[in-house]
């Protein structure tokens, strides 16, 4: 099936099979393999992309439900040469180690913390009419829809909140 | 995943008899977040995907009544986000907030939520006998593992849970689901009716038809109240419930005055008792009082083995909640 | 030009300490840190190879049988279809760490269910998927099949791994305290976030394998003796793992049916695991029945001491989970009695998951050392300092190092144990009952045979280069730092090359021991570098400083650059030596953990936790640190989440993914801590570094088991500690 996404503000032509998810056309039909497969159904995060802004699990997605749509990778976000603030506070912090869960974090983190600047509440949050804070529990709880094997979490909360701090988005 | 036909439909009509004119089994697509998942495990298998996502189902708008029309398509991060359900409907911000993850409830629409499938471990794996999945080969959760199973509303034939979290707080809130059907007819039904349970044909969960499309959820008008939503599970995120309680009760005078209670992870549907809510409403709180309720709650409660300590959980998790949401003391 | 060491004694010249570089030991950022945090580092499923297939395997649904018949005709009529393979040379179960041969074969010879019995290649993975799913496989089922050990009636003792000293039973009742306590400890999965996949493409009889794997030089010989092919023909490339903690040691089904389905294909094929095959058909950690049994004096000294405890495998596998690893040499105590049983059973083989043997073993050990802890009345880290043995109890060889008092007592000090109320079930916060709780670490220290190529050259960059693995454990980190540091360059003239048996053979990532088994072959290999400098400069090595691209010596600074008319190379080679036998290697620490567990409905969280660890030289003080995050997280999931469901009736894993499987999610784990305690082992290796991968599992559960305890008062002695083991004691 023919789809055009717009991939990285590139518009990208596709024309597969319409079992192919958006994360294995990703990977396998338009060479973008920074965005990983962990679990293929939504229980790990690794696949993290953002749809029009937002945050989502690839795998669970068709790719020929996204006609139009806006993606970004971790490809996206930043290169070796050029990382984003979140990408260059995971390496400071060592906010990885085998590094196969990290795009997916980072992709998530990135859409996370826009959730936090619309003040979103969160599971944890006391007061759901209150502003949305960047607290540890805060930050830990939103980004639990990322494992992460080697265990990192203290580092990459670390991380995501040096990020905000520096953006004077921590209240 | 079987391969399938692929249609867009542009509107609920479309929709509705895109569906129902297929060969084989059609099913609705919007966020996909289940229907996938069980696809690619070939555990749901149908013919042809009716793609729904472009429909004006986004909306979330106040009824005549004074209550809200929740679109079918609106997502779980929209809907849990939105300030008028924040503020009036907390139980419902609180449920959404506690299930799945940031990505998933930006995908998860209101309408697939209702109809999430179980997390039964036997009915995800074809190789296993499973009357929901296969009617007429056997339950084998039975004499298997359990932990995620139920309690109260289950069969011989089958013991699974509904996994919904916002379906919990939409039963305690006492939504309506609105559809429409292929013959352009539509119908409002109340969640208390929407779902079946399981007895001999745990494969028909909900009173929708073939080609029946949720169109909105509506909610009455804000309850007030103090409103809980208390999820229980193995870990502190990114689970299922064990146990979950949605509460909204209103205290009048030492009283409570208006008492609505659901259960999640419990019941092959978010279980709602009124016998329950009827014993404590208009009476002073007590630990004697909750634990009655409890005691009628869980009167027909049937353990599996690997989730008996649901029936103590559930009680003991309802005995917190109810202390919590009206204000009862330790002492008392 | 080769430098080689064998490590027979111990090594007091502490090089490292007189470098002038002053990167070794700081916490540089990872060298690949860029590509892995901007996706541009290739993991084994993302080589896109021209005319590729896709295999995805087909798993048998019987416990025990054979295979009589598989429907390769119908799948084949599929669309995308290619081939079905079904070949004697497809292995049945993964091979062991440094297995070093073929796995046992014999796939049409059921022995649990989820075993790979085929391999389905499409062009496409959305045909393979569904054709692999479809593919209809006809048995002989041979009932019966025992799928627990207490199914089992084939309960093997092995032998050399018993101990019997003294008079157990006697010193048990003799005893002023004893504990005799059984513990119960569930199947572990690894569950590496990246599956295991393999990429394999030949050309011209030799076979290209990329693939997920931690040690490489072992796994090029298993897939080669798999295949029937000499394994100079085989070349196999990891530079990036995504994860292995043990589960990728030895090469699994997916590199066999990939390499075979290639080479009868004439193309290159991959094959993925799914997230469920990783479960069912990767090597776990046993689950075990351990029985300890401890007996003190008065003063809570030990006076013997017991771990009786039964763990399986499946048929034909030799490796059983060594439970008592530890408890050989951490207490003493004249009596002393290990029972190792085995049981054989039809499930998923097990094998190494991180730290085997101590993860559990001496987490269960700490457990009983609480309870003798409560008995005794006297503090858990009082009980742990009386009962530091002089000399390895068992075999009565000398420590090498021995650091547990310091890391119990920097542990102590810095968590803030002292003045401690023992008394259990003593402070509710609002719903939660708070407690705090702690443990030893303990975990055994080796080096293993390790080569690696250290190339210098006249434009003063280096190069590192070893068939060594990263899977995540800082290897490109300390690798390079080791080789700046001894050739006195900056990190960023610094390149290290890993992951590709066409390089020299590293020890590979397992058993902690690759940091100071491949750290010390480019060690020796940059040692003598600095030799040939020096005797360029006629000096000797210990008169010369390299430092940012000069030597110097005495008042005399020479440019590097200027003494070298060429490359310099020499290959670092480091064995195993006498010291491995002449003492006792171990690395030791402490784990400190306070928890809350929710009064109405036993939920524990972990609030706090911290660790102190020695493990000889910290190389990267970043990454070793990240090792032990990663450890004590491991154990957060052991002690409260982690559990494999083994179906009753036919041994199948029912939780088979990451939704039921539950490794702890980012809002489990509190900012933990981690502390280093200073040390330098000369009989470790040259560098006086020691492995830091495993320990901070080792004992980590059981500070949290133990804080629950002191929450709630409830022994929960049937991991995990889930909340309906506590629930029930509640009010």
């Amino acid at each position: 099936m023919k789809t055009t996404l717009t991939v990285n503000g590139e518009a990208r032509e596709l024309d597969a099979d319409t079992r192919v998810t958006l994360l294995d056309a990703l990977r396998h039909h338009l060479d973008l393999t920074g965005t990983k497969k962990g679990c293929d159904h939504g229980q790990c995060g690794a696949c993290t992309v953002l749809v029009n802004g937002r945050r989502i699990n690839s795998c669970l997605s068709l790719a020929c439900m996204h006609d139009g749509d806006e993606i970004t990778t971790i490809e996206g976000l930043g290169t070796p040469d050029d990382m984003s603030a979140l990408q260059k506070a995971f390496v400071k912090h060592d906010g990885y180690q085998c590094g196969y869960c990290t795009p997916g974090q980072i992709c998530s983190a990135t859409a996370m913390l826009d959730e936090i600047r619309q003040n979103w509440p969160s599971h944890v949050s006391d007061d759901l009419n209150g502003p949305a804070k960047l607290t540890v529990e805060e930050v830990a709880e939103r980004m639990s829809g990322n494992l992460c094997r080697c265990s990192c979490y203290p580092n990459i909360v670390d991380a995501i909140r040096d990020v905000a701090d520096a953006e004077g988005g921590r209240s | 995943m079987r391969e399938f036909d692929y249609a867009r439909a542009d509107s609920v009509s479309d929709a509705t008899s895109q569906a129902s004119l297929s060969d084989g089994e059609a099913r609705f697509i919007a966020g996909g977040t289940n229907l996938l998942d069980l696809m690619k495990l070939e555990v749901m298998t149908p013919d042809k995907l009716v793609d729904i996502t472009r429909l004006d189902l986004n909306a979330i708008t106040a009824t005549d009544e004074g209550g809200l029309r929740i679109g079918a398509l609106v997502t779980n991060s929209d809907l849990a986000a939105d300030e008028t359900v924040r503020r009036d409907y907390a139980v419902l911000s609180r449920a959404l907030l506690a299930g799945a993850s940031g990505q998933l409830r930006n995908k998860a629409t209101t309408g697939g939520n209702l109809l999430q499938r179980t997390r039964c471990y036997y009915f995800y794996d074809t190789d296993m006998p499973c009357n929901k999945r296969e009617p007429g080969s056997g339950c084998s959760a039975i004499g298997g593992a359990t932990r995620l199973h139920a309690i109260l509303g289950a069969s011989e034939a089958c013991i699974a849970t509904h996994p919904s979290d916002m379906a919990v707080a939409m039963q305690v809130l006492g939504a309506q689901v609105e559809t429409e059907r292929a013959s352009g007819e539509g119908r409002i039904v109340p969640l208390s009716d929407f779902y079946k349970l399981p007895g001999d044909t745990p494969h028909i969960e909900t009173m929708l038809e073939p080609g029946e499309l949720i169109t909105a959820v509506i909610l009455p008008p804000p309850p007030g109240g103090t409103h809980v939503y208390r999820k229980v599970r193995d870990r502190a995120s990114y689970a299922f419930a064990l146990v979950s309680v949605a509460a909204v009760i209103e205290m009048d005078a030492g009283r409570m005055q208006r008492v609505q209670l659901a259960f999640g992870g419990i019941a092959p549907q978010p279980w709602r008792n009124a016998e329950v809510e009827d014993l404590l409403t208009n009476e002073e709180p007590s630990r004697a009082l909750f634990d009655r309720a409890a005691d009628m709650l869980l009167a027909d409660a049937q353990g599996q083995g690997g989730n008996d300590f649901k029936i103590l959980l559930t009680r003991r998790t309802l005995r917190a909640v109810l202390a919590e949401a009206t204000g009862l003391g330790d002492s008392q | 030009m080769t430098a080689h060491l064998k490590i027979d004694g111990p090594d007091e010249s502490n090089r490292l300490d007189g470098m002038a570089q002053g990167v070794i030991h700081t916490p540089a950022d990872r060298p690949e840190g860029p590509l892995k945090v901007t996706g541009t580092a290739t993991y084994a499923a993302e080589w896109q190879l021209d005319g590729m297939a896709t295999g995805v395997l087909a798993r048998a649904t019987i416990t025990r049988g054979k295979v009589v018949r598989v429907d390769a005709e119908a799948a084949r009529a599929l669309p995308g279809v290619v081939d079905v393979i079904t070949d004697s040379r497809l292995v049945r179960n993964p091979a062991q760490g440094m297995a070093n041969e073929s796995p046992v074969q014999a796939p049409d010879t059921v022995s649990y269910f989820g075993q790979p019995i085929a391999l389905v290649v499409a062009e496409t993975f959305e045909q393979a998927r569904h054709a692999a799913h479809a593919l209809q496989i006809q048995y002989e089922v041979d009932d019966g099949a025992a799928v627990s050990p207490e199914q089992s009636d084939e309960i093997d003792l092995p032998e050399g791994k018993q101990v019997a000293q003294g008079d157990l039973d006697q010193a048990m009742s003799a005893a002023a305290f004893s504990v005799d306590q059984t513990w119960t400890t569930p199947g572990h999965n690894s569950s590496a976030m990246e599956p295991h996949a393999a990429a394999a493409e030949w050309h011209e009889g030799k076979l290209t394998l990329r693939s997920s794997n931690q040690m490489l030089k072992y796994n090029r010989n298993e897939v080669a003796d798999a295949l029937g092919v000499d394994p100079e023909n085989v070349r196999v490339l990891s530079p990036y793992v995504g994860g292995g903690f043990g589960s990728k040691l030895g090469i699994g089904p997916e590199a066999v049916a990939a390499a075979i389905a290639a080479e009868k294909l004439g193309r290159p094929v991959r094959v993925v695991m799914t997230r469920q095959q990783v479960y069912e058909t990767v090597l776990h950690r046993s689950a075990s029945r351990q029985r300890v049994r401890l007996a003190a004096d008065e003063d809570g000294r030990l006076l013997g001491l017991g771990h009786d405890f039964t763990v399986y495998n499946n048929v034909g596998e030799v490796f059983s989970e060594p439970v008592a690893q530890a408890t050989h040499f951490t207490y003493p105590g004249a009596h002393r009695e290990i029972v190792h049983r085995v049981a054989t059973v039809h499930r998923v083989p097990t094998g190494s998951v991180r730290a085997p043997g101590e993860a559990i073993g001496v987490t269960v050990f700490e457990n009983a050392m609480d309870e003798l802890a409560e008995a005794t009345g006297i503090d858990p880290v009082e009980l742990r300092l009386r009962n530091i043995p002089d000399r390895d109890p068992e075999s009565g060889k000398p420590f090498s190092s021995h650091m547990l008092a310091d890391a119990l007592h920097d542990g102590a000090a810095r968590f803030g144990w002292e003045g401690r109320d023992p008394t259990p079930r003593a402070r509710l916060e609002g719903d939660w009952y708070i407690g705090t709780g702690m443990a030893a670490a303990v975990r055994v220290n080796t080096v293993m045979e390790s080569k690696a190529r250290l190339c210098l050259h006249p434009d003063l960059t280096a190069e590192v280069e070893t068939d060594m693995t990263d899977i995540g454990t800082g290897t490109y980190s300390i690798l390079t730092q080791i080789a700046a540091e001894l050739l006195g360059l900056p990190l960023s003239q610094v390149t290290t090359r890993l992951g590709d048996t066409d390089l020299p053979p590293g020890a590979g990532s397992g058993g902690s021991w690759g940091a100071s088994s491949a750290g010390t072959s480019v060690y020796l290999a940059g040692m003598k570098l600095r030799e040939q400098i020096a005797e360029k400069l006629g000096v000797a090595e210990t008169d010369l400083t390299l430092k940012d691209g000069m030597a110097i010596h005495g008042n005399r600074t020479t440019p590097l650059s200027d003494l070298l008319d060429g490359p310099l190379e020499v290959i670092g080679h480091v064995e195993g030596g006498d010291a491995g036998e002449t003492v006792r290697q171990a690395t030791y620490g402490s784990h400190f953990a306070e928890v809350a567990v929710n009064r109405h409905s036993g939920e524990t969280r972990v609030r706090r936790m911290l660790g102190s660890f020695a493990c000889g030289r910290v190389l990267n003080e970043k990454t070793a640190r990240s090792q032990c995050l990663g450890g004590m997280t491991f154990g957060i999931g052991m002690a409260l989440t982690e559990e494999m469901l083994f179906d009753p009736r036919d041994g199948h894993i029912a939780n088979n993914d990451l939704a039921e499987y539950h490794l702890a999610v980012n809002a489990d784990v509190p900012q933990l801590e981690v502390h280093f305690v200073p040390e330098r082992d000369p009989w470790a290796n040259p560098m006086q570094a020691k492995g830091i991968g495993e320990l901070g599992i080792c004992g980590a559960a059981a500070a949290i088991t133990n804080a629950i305890w002191h929450a709630t008062g409830v022994r929960v002695r049937d991991y995990p500690a889930t909340l309906d083991k506590i629930l029930p004691y509640l009010d």
